[in-house]
Order: C-alpha cells, then sequence, then structure tokens
C-alpha cells in the first residue's frame, strides 16, 4: 500500500514537482500566543462552508424550487427521504453556526488589528465573504416558502426599494417584479444555488492563498519580540491536527443540533395572510430589524426607514475599509479608538438582540 | 517600413484607432445590452381589477376584519363595532407586510415592526410613514363590494 502511494507521489512529482509544496508546508509555522485561540475561527467557518456545500447539493436531489411545490418538496425531504430530516437540519444549523463562526472570526481579526498592512485584502475578501454569507442566509431562508420567510423577504427586499434612484430597481430586479411571488422564490433559488457559491469560491481562494502567502498575522505587542523570544508551531502536523480536532467537536455539535433540535418548517406562505404576532428575523438580522421598530416614521427631513438604512450601510462600509482609515494600526502603534468602536459595535448588537428577543 | 507609415499618415492611425475603439465600444453594448434587459422581469397582464365582490353581509362579524384578495394585492376589509364597513390596503406603508385587524385594541396593526393605523387608515404609532390606502366598499344587496377609490 505505502510502496503505491509513493509510487503515485513519484509519478505526481515527477510532472509538477510536489516537493516545493511539501517544504513549504515543512516551514510554515503558526505563531502561538494569547491570541492564537482566534486563529481557529477561520478554520471552523471553512469547514462550515465545506458541509453547507455538502448537504446544499443533497437537498437539491429533492428540493424543488417553485411556489406551488417548494414547500411540499420540503415536506418529503423531511418526511419520507431516509434520513432527510437530517440532512435539511445539519443544513439549517451549520448555516447559523457557519454566520457565528464568520463573525467571531471577523471580531477577532478586528480587534487583533490582524487587518492591517499587509493584508488589507485578506480583510476585504474576508468581509465580502460575510456579506455573501447573509446573502447566503438571506436568499435560502426564502426557499421553504413557509410564512416566516415569505414576510422576512418582503421586509428584506423592501429595505433595498427604500434606497433613493437605485433602490426600486434593484427591488424589482430581486423580486422578479412589483410583489414577492414564485418568481422572487426562483430568482433567490438562483442566486443561492449558483451565484453566491461561485462568487464565494473564487473569494475564498484569493482569502486562503493570501493567508498561506502571508501567513498568520501576530498582535501588534508580539511584532517587536527578538526572533528568538517567538514561540511557533509547526502548521504541519500540530496546527493541522488541532484544526481537524476541533471540526470533529464542530461535527459533533452540529448533530446534536440537529438531531435535539430539529428545524421547523412552520405554515406554507399565503400571500393573503396577515404578518403572523411575533414574526422575527434570523439572529443575525436582528439587530437592525430591532433599531427599524425604534426610529420614528420621520426624522428630520427624511423618511425615518431610510435614515436607518443608509446609517446601517455607512456603518457597514467604514467597518469594510478599516485597514485604511486606520493607519496607526498599519505604522505599529496602538490605535485606541478602532477598540472603542468595536466595542461599541458588538455591545449595540447584543443588546438590540436581546431587545428584539425579548419584544 | 511601417514607422515610414505612420509619420506620412498620422491621421490613417487615429482613423483606425477611431473605428476600432467605436467597434468595440458597440460591440460590447450589443451583447451587455441585451443581458442587462434580461435581467428586468416582464409585466404580466390581465391581473388589473377594479372592482371585486368581497362575500354576503352576514359573512362578516361586527368588530372584525378579513383579508380579501383584489387581484394579486391584498384588502382589508373591516366591519365595525358600528356596523360599518371599511376597506384599506393591507400592504403595511413602512416594509411592505400585511397588517391585520386587532380586535382587542380596536386598530389596524402591523406584525413585522409594530406600526399601527385608525380605522380610518391612518398612521398612528410605529414606523409607518404614511396612511393605508383606502378602498370604496358598497353593500349592494346582500353583498359585498370592494372598488379602487377614483
Amino acid at each position: 500500500m505505502k510502496k503505491t502511494l509513493i509510487r503515485v507521489y513519484d509519478w505526481v512529482n515527477d510532472r509538477v514537482h510536489l516537493e516545493d509544496l511539501v517544504e513549504f508546508l515543512g516551514k510554515k509555522y503558526v505563531p502561538v500566543n494569547r491570541h492564537s485561540v482566534w486563529y481557529y475561527f477561520g478554520g471552523v467557518s471553512l469547514f462550515l462552508f465545506i458541509i453547507q456545500v455538502i448537504t446544499g447539493i443533497l437537498l437539491l436531489l429533492y428540493y424543488k424550487g417553485s411556489e406551488e411545490l417548494a414547500f411540499e418538496s420540503i415536506k418529503i425531504i423531511m418526511s419520507k427521504v431516509t434520513f432527510g430530516w437530517l440532512i435539511r437540519s445539519v443544513h439549517s444549523w451549520a448555516a447559523n453556526l457557519f454566520v457565528l463562526a464568520a463573525m467571531i472570526h471577523m471580531f477577532s481579526v478586528y480587534f487583533t488589528k490582524a487587518y492591517r498592512k499587509p493584508r488589507e485584502m485578506t480583510w476585504l475578501t474576508g468581509m465580502l465573504m460575510f456579506f455573501l454569507a447573509l446573502g447566503f442566509g438571506f436568499s435560502g431562508y426564502l426557499l421553504p416558502w413557509n410564512e416566516l420567510a415569505f414576510f422576512a423577504t418582503k421586509v428584506g427586499t423592501d429595505i433595498a426599494g427604500v434606497i433613493p434612484v437605485i433602490g426600486k430597481p434593484i427591488m424589482i430586479f430581486l423580486r422578479g417584479g412589483e410583489d414577492v411571488t414564485g418568481a422572487t422564490l426562483t430568482r433567490l433559488f438562483g442566486f443561492h444555488v449558483a451565484v453566491f457559491p461561485g462568487i464565494f469560491t473564487v473569494l475564498l481562494g484569493i482569502h486562503l492563498v493570501l493567508v498561506q502567502r502571508q501567513g498568520m498575522s501576530e498582535p501588534l505587542a508580539h511584532e517587536d519580540r527578538p526572533e528568538g523570544r517567538r514561540v511557533t508551531m509547526p502548521f504541519f502536523p500540530n496546527f493541522l491536527l488541532r484544526d481537524l480536532l476541533l471540526w470533529l467537536i464542530v461535527l459533533n455539535l452540529l448533530a446534536i443540533l440537529a438531531v435535539f433540535f430539529p428545524w421547523e418548517l412552520g405554515q406554507k406562505a399565503d400571500a393573503f395572510a396577515p404578518a403572523p404576532a411575533g414574526i422575527k428575523p434570523e439572529w443575525y438580522f436582528m439587530f437592525m430589524f430591532q433599531t427599524l421598530k425604534y426610529i420614528p416614521a420621520r426624522l428630520f427631513i427624511i423618511d425615518g426607514e431610510l435614515f436607518g438604512i443608509l446609517m446601517f450601510g455607512l456603518a457597514g462600509l467604514l467597518w469594510t475599509i478599516v485597514p485604511f482609515w486606520d493607519a496607526k494600526s498599519s505604522r505599529g502603534e496602538k490605535n485606541r479608538l478602532v477598540s472603542y468602536v468595536g466595542i461599541f459595535v458588538v455591545m449595540y448588537i447584543i443588546a438590540l438582540t436581546i431587545l428584539g428577543w425579548q419584544s | 517600413m511601417s514607422q515610414q507609415n505612420e509619420v506620412q499618415n498620422p491621421g490613417k492611425r487615429e482613423f483606425l484607432k477611431v473605428v476600432l475603439g467605436g467597434s468595440l465600444a458597440a460591440f460590447t453594448g450589443s451583447v451587455l445590452y441585451p443581458l442587462l434587459m434580461y435581467l428586468k422581469p416582464p409585466k404580466y397582464e390581465g391581473l388589473e381589477v377594479s372592482t371585486v365582490k368581497a362575500g354576503r353581509v352576514d359573512e362578516f362579524e361586527r368588530d372584525s376584519g378579513k383579508i380579501i384578495k383584489f387581484g394579486t394585492k391584498p384588502v382589508l376589509l373591516i366591519r365595525t363595532q358600528e356596523d360599518e364597513f371599511r376597506a384599506f390596503s393591507a400592504i403595511c406603508t413602512h416594509l411592505d407586510c400585511t397588517v391585520q385587524y386587532r380586535k382587542d385594541k380596536g386598530v389596524i396593526w402591523c406584525a413585522c415592526h409594530n406600526g399601527t393605523y385608525d380605522l380610518t387608515g391612518r398612521n398612528i404609532a410605529g414606523p409607518p410613514p404614511r396612511p393605508l390606502d383606502k378602498f370604496r366598499v358598497i353593500v349592494q344587496g346582500e353583498d359585498v363590494v370592494i372598488s379602487k377609490n377614483v
């Protein structure tokens, strides 16, 4: 067996010079410091994305993306298809854990200022992937065509329509018409299974190549230490084995959640039923949803909702381009302002999410 | 040889630039235009309605509301405590959710963002920026008929 493997390796190596890659992996080290624990969340996000691709493809074998059949086909997946309930439940849970892991990854990179020069592009591709993850969540949420999803999609696409000038065409493009109908389901289905995965995979490739090329970022305080006092760990096999162990733990967690807290299907969407009381969006949209409830109908000279949406848009943009306005961190200096902004954002999100759950 | 040509005919190069550049622009445009127009969904005809029979008078209890299909749009028909029929567009003016009649509070309410309207359709609390669109209700014998307020 081992001989065969060596022969295969030699055959490939003869043609594409694998030894360069092997040498690179052998020399790859991961810094060890008190923030090392955060290094694992990128890997966990990657693992959950892989789970989503696999379970997503499996769901595609039975799912029917149309107004008449979507809800029924998921009912069949959950009741008739062997282990269909498990696959769907894992897909729903992994989606939530994926957003959570990506969020933790993003905030840890933000607070350790790992986005600073020379890793601006890694941060940007990461942020774009994060927005895509929210897009995955939003588009996937509609696919079961249930009541909650129907109104969430109405609100979500209407929010796009509030933006002056370009908003209305964007809304019509997303909905496939003036209203949320089967045409919307078809479009979001297409985004969810073809457009987003395609773009995401390209961004992920760039992101991973950059991480390999530049190595892990170290906290600012560690950079000044002399070479001898820097503790590191070989990537292969030490860090990789730890990564794999964590992936195994996440897989177990996922199985427990999917089995003991199966994802509900709810009521089939009805365009002529009122929005049900207690309607709430997914937790990662909750803070924005709750904020929109508090903003009055008119603020200064503009509509309250437009004001809220512009504010979130602006905040999101500033957050995305932080490597370019935080020059201090790139020079290797401490920047307390950035940390305070981050603490405020985290507290705001947590507080509004709790308020949203209580109301 | 070609260098000589260039010096002798500076206008020829400019001409080629314009022709080739123009062709490239026209080509790009003719590829992109159909693609962009394809993204715009078609308008479906034959769904415009101006009058809808909601049902018989005795189908609606006093102090209750019901969503009626008005073509593709939902309309909220309310029979008030004072035995009066009123109809409004059931689409919340805030973010497009579908509103409902709240018997306990005697108001029209949207569950999505807690918007409230009174029984004349006026926005009285929460985020809605405008009143609900009104529809006309006519009681023809035993039938309740809703029509566009023109």
